[in-house]
């Protein structure tokens, strides 16, 4: 029973860094109509500048600043440099130019950092478990992982519903020629929207960062889950990537936890381990499967 | 320059023998630089050249020149270069493979194309078994051999009921079969994570539960930096103690991986203290020239130019294939190992040493501390016909 518990909780801290990832990706594809690829990038850029503050000055609130900062200022450099020019293209072209960025990132950390991968302390006061019930240790790390994401949702929410930068930019998701025609710079929103997206996938980065080793290519990784969330959700609907990142993270975390066990029951324990490897890692892939079957436009589609 | 003349030889100014002769012998490196693997090439790289630039550029007081090329870690690429290698460069001596799905794509097609393929760390079973042949020789080890001696040591420590984790692809499964060979005790589970995963906090959870003796895993680069940090954050480090061969033990994983290595015991055929002249020799000119600890794999790739030069100073050219690898399969060099001879599948006869993790002044490193095979011989040297 315990067992379950922490795996749900395990799920629950997967499918938040998911979120964080697929909120920003989401908003971009689903508002601007373009496929960055690069997104990961933004990720990997996050965590490498994150670490290299946090191992000179050891001081993880500030790493998070920095790498925040840093992603976000690359994420407009991108939007401002190379996409903007590719917004009337399609989507061919733009998959072919976010692939070349890909490689340009990846190569440019191995030239600044070198092919070693960087070590990201924990910070001090949650490097420790904390015994959520009797028998039940958890990272406490994870566990601040879990809260900041939340925290990061509720921001979103907020942004998006009472602001007036969020209905602008739920406004240009439905209809952007219009919201040009009624005075709004979609430019300069554009450019907005992008730079948030890449900000948050920096903030997934850093706190990844203890948790994962911070290498070049780190962000191919968690981009194709990453987009597995997104069409699971709906493309372009916030509440989609919350939905799907959770189902995609607690699908993935339980397939792995218990299609061994449930599979023994039925099968040789050599070949329960292999087909429930084979499976687990299926699993996600299935259920988007079964998602687009079911809802083709994925479970909350944004402009239905 | 060296441009200009290979133009003009293309040009057909110069007769093709007179180009030959001005050319140094040269050897063929196909290695992974890119991708998060990258570094693996970079430390068989910098430690064959180290030996050439000992020598001033030669190998064996002959001249030679190595050609480097990035295989990314894909078959397909490694055979491309593979072929540009034999077909445009004429090279008759190639090395530098990290990974074993490139090797089994690249070794096989050039051995039978008359070129001499040294390996330098992937050593598949089939090219030890029934697959040998005698223009292939592994310089580095069989892949079973480092997970063999964890599990002889496993046993020998009394652990009764042990974890066992790898990725799902073939050089998982052959990692855990090696150890299994040698383990005696019971086995508390087997997983197979998805190959290049980066959380584990389900397998942790799931490791917990099952409560086992000890744990021995096979996650080499960044998976085992993932699964090290985590397992160290669940808090298991202290109670459950963890295993595995030196794959993601190396002084350049332990500085990623940092105090959660901390007393991890590993299997490798060679660690920087072992004390011998030439590894003595070796690692201090390693750091001068590169300013850091080398690892095993730069080991690897130092010990391979050592054996072509000592093959090339007793025959002085590359031209009689037999006589090279005749005088290559005596091994007549002083390995940074000690003890190195080739076995009839001519892969090593060494070796083999249980090392932990440690931590000094200068960072995370390996300390040996036992000799748990004295020439160890691998399992399938028995298949192969030569």
């Amino acid at each position: 029973m315990l067992l379950i518990l922490e795996q749900l909780l395990n799920g629950l801290q997967l499918g938040i860094t998911l979120f964080l990832m697929s909120a920003g990706l989401t908003l971009v594809f689903g508002i601007m109509q373009v496929i960055n690829l690069a997104h990961g990038s933004f990720y990997m850029i996050g965590a490498y500048v994150g670490a290299t503050v946090a191992g000179h000055t050891g001081s993880f609130p500030l790493a998070v600043g920095a790498g925040v900062a840093a992603a976000m200022v690359t994420g407009c450099l991108v939007e401002f440099l190379v996409l903007r020019h590719l917004y009337a293209r399609e989507h061919l072209d733009q998959v072919l130019a976010t692939f070349g960025l890909i490689m340009f990132f990846n190569e440019l950390t191995r030239v600044i950092w070198g092919r070693q991968p960087l070590f990201v302390e924990v910070p001090g006061p949650l490097a420790r478990s904390i015994e959520l019930l009797p028998g039940l240790p958890y990272p406490a790390y994870r566990l601040a992982v879990i809260a900041v994401g939340l925290l990061v949702a509720a921001g979103l929410w907020f942004i998006f519903a009472r602001t007036r930068l969020g209905m602008q930019i739920r406004a240009g998701a439905v209809n952007r020629e219009m919201i040009g025609a009624l005075g709004v710079n979609i430019k300069l929103l554009y450019t907005l929207v992008f730079g948030l997206g890449a900000m948050l996938a920096g903030l997934a980065g850093i706190m990844a960062g203890p948790i994962l080793a911070v290498e070049s290519g780190m962000g191919e990784s968690i981009l194709i889950l990453t987009f597995v969330v997104i069409v699971i959700g709906g493309i372009g609907s916030i509440r989609g990537a919350v939905a799907g990142a959770l189902l995609v993270g607690m699908v993935d975390t339980l397939g792995r936890a218990f299609l061994p066990t449930i599979l023994k029951l039925f099968l040789a324990a050599s070949t329960a381990d292999g087909v429930a490897a084979s499976l687990s890692s299926m699993a996600i892939y299935i259920l988007m499967a079964i998602v687009l079957v079911v809802k083709p436009r994925g479970l909350f589609p944004a402009h239905a | 320059m060296k441009k200009f003349i290979a133009g003009i030889c293309a040009l057909g100014i110069m007769t093709a023998s007179t180009c030959l002769a001005a050319d140094a012998v040269k050897i063929g490196m196909i290695t992974t630089l890119s991708t998060k693997a990258g570094y693996l090439g970079e430390e068989i790289r910098d430690g064959f050249k180290l030996a050439m630039d000992q020598e001033g550029g030669k190998l064996g007081g002959v001249p030679v020149e190595l050609l480097v090329e990035d295989d990314g870690g894909k078959p397909e690429k490694g055979k491309q270069i593979a072929e540009r290698f034999v077909e445009k460069d004429g090279i008759k001596i190639m090395t530098g493979i990290v990974f074993s799905n490139v090797a089994m794509a690249v070794v096989p097609k050039v051995v039978r194309d008359e070129v001499l393929y040294l390996s330098a760390n992937a050593g598949p079973s089939k090219l030890a078994g029934d697959g040998c042949h005698p223009n292939y020789f592994s310089v580095s080890y069989q892949n079973d051999n480092l997970d063999e001696v964890v599990g002889q040591y496993v046993t020998e420590a009394g652990h009764k009921n042990v974890y066992l984790l790898a990725p799902n692809y073939p050089a998982g499964k052959d990692h855990l079969a090696g150890f299994k060979r040698y383990y005696k005790g019971n086995i508390a589970g087997e997983v197979y994570t998805t190959l290049d995963q980066s959380d584990y906090s389900a397998e942790i959870a799931t490791l917990r539960a099952a409560n086992p003796d000890a744990v021995f895993f096979f996650l080499p680069g960044g998976m085992g930096i993932n699964f090290l940090k985590q397992y160290e954050q669940a808090g298991l480090n202290k109670t459950i103690p963890v295993y595995g061969p030196g794959f993601s033990f190396d002084e350049r994983i332990l500085g990623a991986v940092g105090s959660a290595a901390l007393g991890v015991k590993n299997g490798s055929q060679w660690t920087h203290d072992l004390d011998n002249p030439a590894n003595r020799e070796f690692v201090a000119a390693y750091q001068k020239a590169y300013g850091r600890t080398p690892t095993l794999y730069a080991s690897q790739g130092y010990d391979t130019a050592r054996l072509i030069a000592s093959a090339l100073k007793a025959t002085g050219k590359i031209d009689d294939l037999a006589a090279v690898r005749t005088a290559l399969k005596k091994a007549n060099f002083a390995s940074v190992r000690g003890n190195f001879a080739f076995g009839t599948n001519q892969h090593p006869i060494q070796d083999i040493y249980i090392r932990e993790v440690v931590q000094t002044e200068t960072g995370f490193t390996n300390k040996t501390i036992k000799k748990v095979f004295a020439n160890h011989v691998d399992a399938y040297a028995g298949e192969c016909k030569m």
